[in-house]
């Protein structure tokens, strides 16, 4: 053997050990990852149609991470841990949802903040109920994730329940509509909030012209639009993200249909004003908790966003930033760095964050989610309304 | 608005819808007819298209912010064709010339690598995010008749009947064409006649490439949006349209593009009346996977059948 190759199998030989050494250490000190360092998850997708969205997340919880740790980090009984983010890529795929958890959970991580689709959140949060981790979605909305009968899954919006009847309220009230055409994505998420209009604006009387359905990698939508041109429908209603929402929106203005249009959460966002063009003007969306500027450090928010990371809040950045503080708020509480303990005092957390006061029910939702109601006007998100 | 309206308008949605496959189904199809390989890599020629026209669409504006509309989708097609037929032909020669005589499976898993290749590459470059992409005709609503169309749909129609036209033409009666012909039937007596296969099989996916750019940048302007994985639903579904008019054959391409766009569109407005309510527009692509399978059953080869005299 000459002598490269032995130095090559010298360094081999340290970095086995040294392997050997970080999963001893890990074994060790259960989950807490190494040193002083604490370490929490975030799941998003990171590519793809929603990647604005995802990464929106991951900045809102990068930033309370950021000021966590400025302030001296998280303190456990009398000893001062820092965080650490371990932000994953989930593709807004179900299936790559499932693989983000296994990785997170196999990287020792105390809590999870995340994931942004329900469609992903509902299969990811088996895996970390099943690790005993702590789950805290800051923008799945569909009711499902948190009524599946695990002690793990918490939100930090309102559900699709409330955001629904809102979002059919407003029809009735607002719009003053008697007749509606409802279209969904056929995700988890976007079917789950188009049946929940659908049932509060049936219990309101009104009357259901056209049921179409779409998928969120689709962009031609001329056909079920052409539809719903024929029902001659008052409002049109779509569950589904703005990836998918602005060119549908952009396709019936260019039909010829005047109806008003009503989305959800996933398509209330600057990036769907971006994609519909002037055909955005006047569409109604809803978003499952209180608009930013309402928020009493709001404008702070916005501002401290916009130097860190140069771009500006999409959705839910709010909801990721509270959610990274109420699991540090846990975790100072539980004294200690057990997953069980973590997860019971996010169940018992009493918070007054960024985005209001955050007390869970016991299924994990929140206890006073707020819906607020926006109308495009200008290129801009216009505040219109909340209700709880 | 009635019945017939609604009609009228999903055949023009349809005829719109059923011109781009057209126009891309073409490609797979003279491809196919030549050296029979399925170019999988296809479809993402087709966002390389779209997003190359998109930058130089772009850098137009910021140049020359008075060009019109139509100077814009020049400066698209412009910067988009010769892109693409460079693109396809580095393709063919890396990529399928080394393994003409290798069985047949061989290709097609190197051009199924191409495309994923073509679709990380670009999203290194333009990134992850959908991109709106310009309005390049004016977007407002026309009414021609009972329909309602825009002039983007309207340039989509006639410039893909002025192409196909074109194609017929060059591959009838140019000598570049005849050459195609005579290599499609039999490449080797095509070789001892004086036609180069190198130079025709190289011709045929620059044209094919060509095609793509188009039916690329007008894919992109008429739905208003661009992105690095747009290439792979719209180069599926004309591979489904070549196979339905009988790969390898021209005009079967047009017709089965355009057949399957009809299909497509009246499937999701009428599904739901046909079978009594059983199914709605969710079920719009199994409709048109059922028709395709109704039609290769009864015409193995096609509707207008794999190898007619030119097939080329």
């Amino acid at each position: 053997m000459n002598s490269p190759s032995r130095a090559a199998l010298a360094l081999s030989l340290a970095i086995l050990a040294l392997a050997g050494c970080d999963r001893s250490k890990e074994g060790a000190g259960g989950s807490a990852g190494s040193g002083n360092v604490i370490r929490i998850g975030h799941v998003a997708p990171l590519s793809g149609g929603t990647a604005h969205l995802g990464k929106d997340n991951e900045n809102g919880a990068r930033l309370a991470v950021e000021e966590i740790n400025a302030a001296g980090g998280v303190k456990v009984g009398d000893k001062a841990y820092q965080l650490e983010l371990l932000a994953e890529d989930d593709k807004g795929d179900p299936r790559e949802a499932t693989l983000a958890a296994q990785k997170l959970v196999d990287s020792g991580v105390v809590a999870v903040v995340g994931h942004l689709n329900s469609g992903c959140s509902i299969p990811a949060s088996q895996i970390y109920n099943a690790a005993g981790i702590v789950q805290v979605s800051p923008s799945s909305t569909a009711v499902k994730y948190t009524h599946q009968g695990y002690k793990s899954t918490f939100r930090i919006v309102a559900n699709d329940g409330q955001q629904g009847g809102a979002m059919g309220n407003y029809a009735v009230d607002g719009l003053k509509a008697k007749t509606v055409a409802i279209i969904d994505d056929q995700t988890q998420y976007g079917q789950g909030l188009a049946a929940e209009v659908e049932n509060r604006v049936k219990a309101r009387g009104l009357t259901v012209v056209d049921r179409e359905y779409t998928n969120d990698k689709a962009s031609d939508f001329n056909a079920i639009l052409t539809k719903v041109r024929g029902a001659h429908p008052d409002v049109i209603v779509y569950g589904g993200m703005d990836a998918t929402a602005g060119p549908l929106t952009r396709q019936a203005r260019q039909l010829g249909i005047k109806s008003d249009i009503l989305t959800g959460d996933g398509a209330c966002s600057p990036e769907y004003i971006h994609l519909a063009a002037e055909a955005a003007e006047g569409t109604i969306c809803t978003q499952a908790g209180e608009a930013v500027s309402k928020l009493a450090r709001g404008d702070q928010f916005v501002a401290r966003y916009k130097a860190r990371f140069g771009t500006d809040v999409q959705i839910y950045s709010p909801y990721s930033y509270d959610a990274v503080y109420v699991i540090a708020d846990a975790i100072h509480n539980a004294g200690s760095l057990d997953r069980a303990a973590i997860a019971a005092q996010v169940a018992k957390t009493d918070y007054n964050g960024l985005t209001g006061h955050i007390v869970f029910d016991e299924n994990g939702d929140l206890k006073a989610g707020a819906v607020s109601v926006f109308q495009v006007h200008k290129g801009q998100l216009e505040y219109l309304s909340t209700s709880r | 608005m009635g019945t017939f309206d609604t009609f009228l308008q999903q055949v023009f949605n349809g005829l719109v819808l059923g011109s781009l496959y057209a126009l891309i189904a073409l490609g797979y199809t003279m491809v196919y007819g030549i050296v029979n390989l399925i170019n999988f890599a296809h479809g993402d020629v087709l966002m390389v298209g779209a997003l190359t026209a998109y930058t130089a669409i772009s850098a137009a504006q910021a140049h020359w912010p008075a060009l019109p509309g139509w100077g814009l989708l020049l400066v698209g097609m412009g910067a988009a064709i010769p892109t693409c037929v460079l693109v396809s032909l580095v393709i063919e020669r890396v990529a399928y010339r080394p393994l003409r005589n290798a069985p047949r499976l061989a290709p097609l898993i190197t051009a199924i690598g191409v495309s994923i290749l073509l679709q990380t590459l670009a999203m290194i470059i333009w990134g992850r995010n959908h991109l709106t992409y310009p309005q390049l005709l004016p977007p407002d609503p026309i009414s021609v008749g009972p329909a309602i169309v825009t002039w983007t749909k309207i340039a989509v129609v006639v410039l893909s009947a002025l192409i196909m036209g074109g194609l017929l033409l060059l591959v009838q009666r140019t000598s570049l064409g005849r050459a195609m012909r005579a290599t499609a039937e039999n490449p080797r007596v095509a070789a001892l006649m004086g036609v180069n296969p190198d130079r025709v099989i190289a011709s045929t996916f620059a044209i094919g490439a060509a095609l793509a750019a188009v039916a690329g940048v007008m894919t992109a302007a008429v739905y208003s949006v661009a992105h690095f994985y747009m290439g792979f639903i719209p180069g599926l579904k004309a591979f489904t349209a070549a196979v339905l008019g009988g790969i390898g054959n021209i005009p079967g391409a047009m017709v089965g593009g355009i057949v399957l766009g009809l299909i497509e569109a009246l499937g999701a407005g009428y599904i739901d009346q046909l079978s009594g309510g059983i199914f709605g527009s969710n079920y719009q692509d199994v409709f048109a996977f059922i028709v395709l399978c109704a039609v290769l059953i009864l015409r193995p080869s096609g509707l207008l059948g794999e190898r007619v005299a030119d097939r080329s």
